[in-house]
Formats: structure tokens, C-alpha cells, sequence
């Protein structure tokens, strides 16, 4: 099971990174992990451009393809997603109907300063993803005051904040292999009934 | 009202199947199913129904509109392709109204919806078959279906209607015996 992780922060000291890093040890087993950490090197989006986009987006594109489920976690600025975080979105949800994100469950996560923990973006991003054709969960996590809510080792301190995420990624490699049976049973041909 | 006993299969040419729901509040939006097969079984006074149609058959005219509905927010078609009408109970009147109650299953939810209309006499067609004519039509709440998806409009309200009317007007062909 292949999992694509990414964080929507460009910055080195993000409490989103930590968010995700925290996620990450509390990974379930048989899970291959990648974390993609090339938003900053992709060109704007630019539907002229499609065809040229350029190594950064055949690269994201290739990640996306072999990924079978996404785990995001996002800050909001200005009350939604990155700019940057978004641009990524919408190279991947091209073309729009056999996009490499359709039909894959996603997890989304977010962390501020502020007393919502990227409430809104969370479900921004949340209303994006099904728009793009992708699954995403109903539940997510939000992390607010952030700065304050890691150790030094970048653990989260709230004990039961840690359980919750552990079962959230549980709930995502669920969701992974259920969507793996479905698309299964769908491609299995159903006899047909022949009038007697 | 002659006799209709007997097995028929839909003509998927001659006929259409659709459904239309309201939509920005001020108007009704229709969409059909390019391809579906049905069978009616008639005896006596009652008839049985059973149809289907791929999800990916549905035709409405832009692209992302197609690829929307058979998305996980509509049809979510890559787990659910079929769609299916089956109704065990249909009742026919002297004068060819039909009605009873069908079962309309989805996006692995299942519906419950009265079906209303009409089955002709039986004629012949320019090849030497015999056809019936069948209308019938039936309304259905489709967040029992699993179809919740919405869009607020900008002055209030929303965008899609939560009653769904279904409807054919078909041709049946006798079956061979």
C-alpha cells in the first residue's frame, strides 16, 4: 500500500511539517511511504501549458499515479489553502476526467497559530479533493496553537491528540483497501441471467 | 385493452430512459441513459419489470458534467456501474394504466418509488413484430441514493432539487417463442 504525504508550508520551521513528521511514526505497518517536497519547483498552473508542463509536473504526476491514497496536511492563509499547495491540485486534476487523483481516499490534516487549527482550510481542501474525483475522508484533524503543541523532539505533547492521529491513519489505509475490494468486485464480469 | 401476456424486451433504439430534477431553482434539468436493457414479463392483469443501465451511459451534454455525475459525488461509478430499475408488482388496468411499486438501486443504496403510466395494445411493426408501448414515470428523494451533493446559490438556496422524476417512454418487442 503506497501512500503520497505532502505538507502545504514551503517554510523550514512549519508546524505543519511537524504535524506530518508526527503522522508519519505513527504510520501503521505494510505502508510505503513517500513525502513529496516539490511544490516549491512547480511552475503556475497555466492550461496553455499542458502539453510542455515540464519535468517538476510529469514528476508530481508520476507520484501521484503510483501513490494509492494521499495524506495532506495544510495551513490556512487567508482563511484557505496555500497558493502553492492549490497550484499542485490543480496540475494533478488535469485532464479532469482520468485525473491520477480520482477515486483515491485522502486524509487531511492541518495546524495554525491561530485558536481553529485550519478549520477552514481543512475543508477547503477537503471540497477540493471531491471536485478533483478523489475520496477524502469525513474526518480530519485540526492542530491549533500550534507553536506551542510540540516538545523539543517535535512530538506532539497532548497524548490523546497522538491516539487520535494514529487511528485517523488507520481509517485511511481502511479506506485504501476497501477501495481496492470495490474496484475488484466492479471489474469482476456478473453472470447473467439468461431467461429460461 | 388486448392481450398482452407474455415476455418483452425493451427496444433501446425507439425508446428512452431519463430522469430530470430541479435545478437553480428556476427550471428543470433533464439527462437520459444511452444504453439500458429491459425485460417485461405480463400475466393476466400484473407485470414484472426488470431493468438496467451502465452508469457510464448517462448522457448529458458537457464532458465534466458526465465525469461530475460519475464521480464518488453522484454515481461513484468505478464501484457502482450498474443502475437498476426492478419492479416485482406492476398492476394493469382494462384501460392500459399501469402502476406499482419499484425498487431503484444505486451507488449500492436502494429507493423505493411508485412508478405510474401507460402500456398500449399490442401492434405490429413495419417488420412483422410485435411491440407494446410503455410510459411510466416516478418520483424519488435521491438522498436515499446516496446523491447529496449541493452548491449554494449566491442569493440563498440551493442549487439541485431533491426530488428526481424518472421516466421511460419505450417499446417492447415480443420475445420469439
Amino acid at each position: 500500500m503506497r501512500i503520497l504525504a505532502l505538507s502545504g508550508s514551503l517554510r523550514e520551521h512549519s508546524t505543519n511539517r511537524l504535524l506530518l513528521e508526527q503522522l508519519l511514526r505513527l504510520a501503521p505497518e505494510g505502508v510505503e511511504i513517500e513525502v513529496y517536497q516539490g511544490l516549491k519547483s512547480l511552475p503556475p498552473y497555466d492550461a496553455d501549458d499542458e502539453a510542455t508542463a515540464g519535468t517538476a509536473v510529469s514528476a508530481l504526476r508520476e507520484r501521484a499515479k503510483w501513490a494509492d491514497g494521499l495524506l495532506i496536511a495544510t495551513p490556512e492563509y487567508n482563511g484557505s489553502v496555500p497558493g502553492v499547495l492549490k497550484n499542485a491540485l490543480d496540475w494533478l486534476s488535469r485532464p479532469f476526467a482520468s485525473n491520477p487523483l480520482r477515486g483515491k481516499p485522502v486524509l487531511v490534516v492541518g495546524a495554525s497559530s491561530g485558536m481553529f487549527g485550519a478549520a477552514w482550510a481543512t475543508d477547503d481542501l477537503r471540497r477540493i479533493m471531491r471536485t478533483i474525483g478523489a475520496r477524502p475522508l469525513d474526518e480530519g484533524f485540526t492542530l491549533p496553537h500550534s507553536h506551542e503543541a510540540f516538545d523539543n523532539q517535535g512530538e506532539l505533547k497532548d497524548l490523546e491528540g497522538r491516539a487520535q492521529l494514529a487511528q485517523l491513519f488507520e481509517r485511511l489505509v481502511e479506506a485504501i483497501t476497501e477501495n481496492q475490494v470495490q474496484r475488484a468486485k466492479a471489474e469482476t464480469p456478473v453472470a447473467v441471467e439468461t431467461a429460461g | 385493452m388486448s392481450d398482452i401476456t407474455g415476455s418483452w424486451q425493451i427496444d433501446p433504439v425507439h425508446s428512452e430512459v431519463g430522469f430530470a430534477v430541479s435545478y437553480n431553482q428556476i427550471g428543470t434539468f433533464r439527462g437520459s441513459f444511452d444504453s439500458f436493457q429491459g425485460t417485461l414479463r405480463v400475466s393476466n392483469d400484473q407485470a414484472s419489470l426488470s431493468g438496467s443501465a451502465p452508469a457510464t451511459s448517462v448522457a448529458v451534454k458537457d464532458e465534466n458534467l458526465a465525469t461530475h455525475l460519475l464521480s464518488p459525488e453522484f454515481f461513484d461509478a468505478d464501484r457502482y456501474p450498474e443502475i437498476r430499475l426492478n419492479a416485482d408488482d406492476l398492476s394493469i388496468g382494462a384501460d392500459g394504466t399501469v402502476s406499482g411499486e419499484a425498487k431503484l438501486e444505486l451507488k449500492g443504496h436502494s429507493a423505493s418509488l411508485q412508478l405510474t403510466g401507460t402500456i398500449s395494445s399490442p401492434a405490429a411493426d413495419a417488420f412483422g413484430r410485435t411491440r407494446i408501448g410503455v410510459e411510466l414515470s416516478g418520483s424519488v428523494d435521491r438522498h436515499q441514493l446516496g446523491l447529496d451533493w449541493n452548491a449554494p446559490l449566491p442569493q440563498g438556496g440551493q442549487a439541485l432539487g431533491d426530488q428526481v422524476q424518472v421516466s421511460t417512454s419505450a417499446q417492447f418487442v415480443k420475445e420469439e417463442a
